[in-house]
């Protein structure tokens, strides 16, 4: 007969990343680096936005990018080419999101560019890093990356019904921007609808409309990021 | 797709435990999965058959998957009920103020040994 030796974990999967997320976030927070995660499905416009952003940014804030967008593996260099500032390539061997241990592992990397550069010293000179994450909107929503805020594009093309096929990722999520505005009136995009279904989800989600192209609405998200990178050390996602 | 990322941090997880528990194989791993947790679980059973040959430890263990019943409940009647059977609607008063309150789970509960003596 064999007998069965039971050894109990009890423990979510995302535990161990949740961990690894908050010592990153307290270490961004000691030097003073505010980490935004932007998260998308592939072409709503992550680049885009930030490269507008960036530039209307850039003169206040040290700025730098971290991309793992799969969608075009030029994505940091993109944005680089737009705005001039320091930008990263994070290549995740082909998985759907991007967890804390990565995102720590890609800080590194970006590191050693910026020495050999000799365009910064480190990462803590940074007042802003971004993180464009994977184009999904399922995976990316189930890890912390250690960011500090979460952010998620919603194009007005995708429809105002998204979050209804989405809820987790709009659930995590302290801003909501709906993008590509401009087109509006191609689209039946219900405003007070989309608004409604993000706040059923997450009441306390902020939620900004935005054009990138027209310029509509960039005021307004700048704004959003000027007022939750102000100081990062009171920046804390427990509760 | 999804799944295959999570069965990476199954092996991880386990293989730890494994460590700490001077446990040189298992056998089987039991895993609770919530119904609205987004895993699929033939899909995962087929990406855990896969990926536990990446290890010593895991290679013969067996997926074991017990799903757990979603939750939702009702502020405007203050009741519960199940999500897979009418989502985010109230079955007892037409309500749609409702969030969930479990199913979302992606634990690992226990991993075992047979211990043939
Ligand atoms: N009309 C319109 N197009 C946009 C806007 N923002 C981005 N796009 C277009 O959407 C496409 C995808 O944008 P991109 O920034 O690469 O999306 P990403 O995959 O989320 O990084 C590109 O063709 C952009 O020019 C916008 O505000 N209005
Ligand atoms: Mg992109
Ligand atoms: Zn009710």
């Amino acid at each position: 007969m064999s007998t069965v030796k039971v050894i109990e974990v009890h423990e979510s999967v995302f535990s161990s990343n949740d961990k690894t997320a908050a010592l990153l976030r307290e270490k961004l927070s000691e030097q003073k680096v505010f980490m935004l995660n932007v998260m998308s499905s592939p072409g709503s416009g992550k680049t885009t936005l930030l490269s507008k952003a960036i530039n209307m940014l850039k003169d206040e804030y040290k700025i730098g990018v971290m991309d793992v967008d799969i969608e075009s593996s030029l994505d940091a260099q993109k944005v680089a080419d737009a705005t001039g500032v320091p930008s990263i390539q994070i290549h995740n061997g082909g998985l759907c999101h991007i967890d804390a241990e990565m995102t720590e592992k890609a800080i590194e990397e970006f590191e050693k560019v910026l020495k050999d550069d000799a365009k910064s010293n480190s990462i803590a000179d940074f007042d802003i890093l971004f993180l464009e994450n994977i184009g999904n909107l399922v995976c990316p929503a189930e890890f912390d990356t250690g960011a500090h805020r979460s952010m998620m594009i919603l194009s007005v093309p995708e429809g105002d019904d998204k979050p209804l096929k989405y809820p987790l990722m709009f659930s995590v999520c302290d801003l909501v921007v709906i993008s590509k505005t401009d087109t509006m009136k191609f689209f039946d995009f219900n405003e007070k609808r989309a608004i409604e279904n993000i706040k059923r989800l997450n009441p306390k989600a902020d939620i900004l409309f935005v054009s990138a192209k027209t310029g509509e609405g960039m005021n307004e998200f700048c704004e959003w990021i000027r007022a939750n990178s102000t100081n990062p050390r009171n920046i804390c996602k427990c509760e | 797709m999804h799944e295959l990322g999570v069965t990476f941090y199954v092996v991880r997880d386990v293989k730890k435990v494994a460590e700490e528990n001077g446990i040189d194989r298992i056998d089987f791993v039991t895993l609770e999965i919530g119904e609205v947790s987004g895993v699929i679980n033939e899909q995962l059973t087929d990406c855990w058959n896969w990926a536990r040959k990446k290890e010593k430890v895991t290679e013969n263990t067996e997926l074991i998957i017990e799903n757990l019943e979603a939750v939702s409940f009702c502020e405007c009647c203050q009741r519960e009920f199940g999500t897979i059977d009418y989502g985010k609607t109230c079955p007892y008063c037409g309500g749609g103020n409702t969030y969930l309150l479990r199913g979302n789970e992606f634990n690992i509960k226990e991993i075992g040994v047979y211990d043939n003596t």
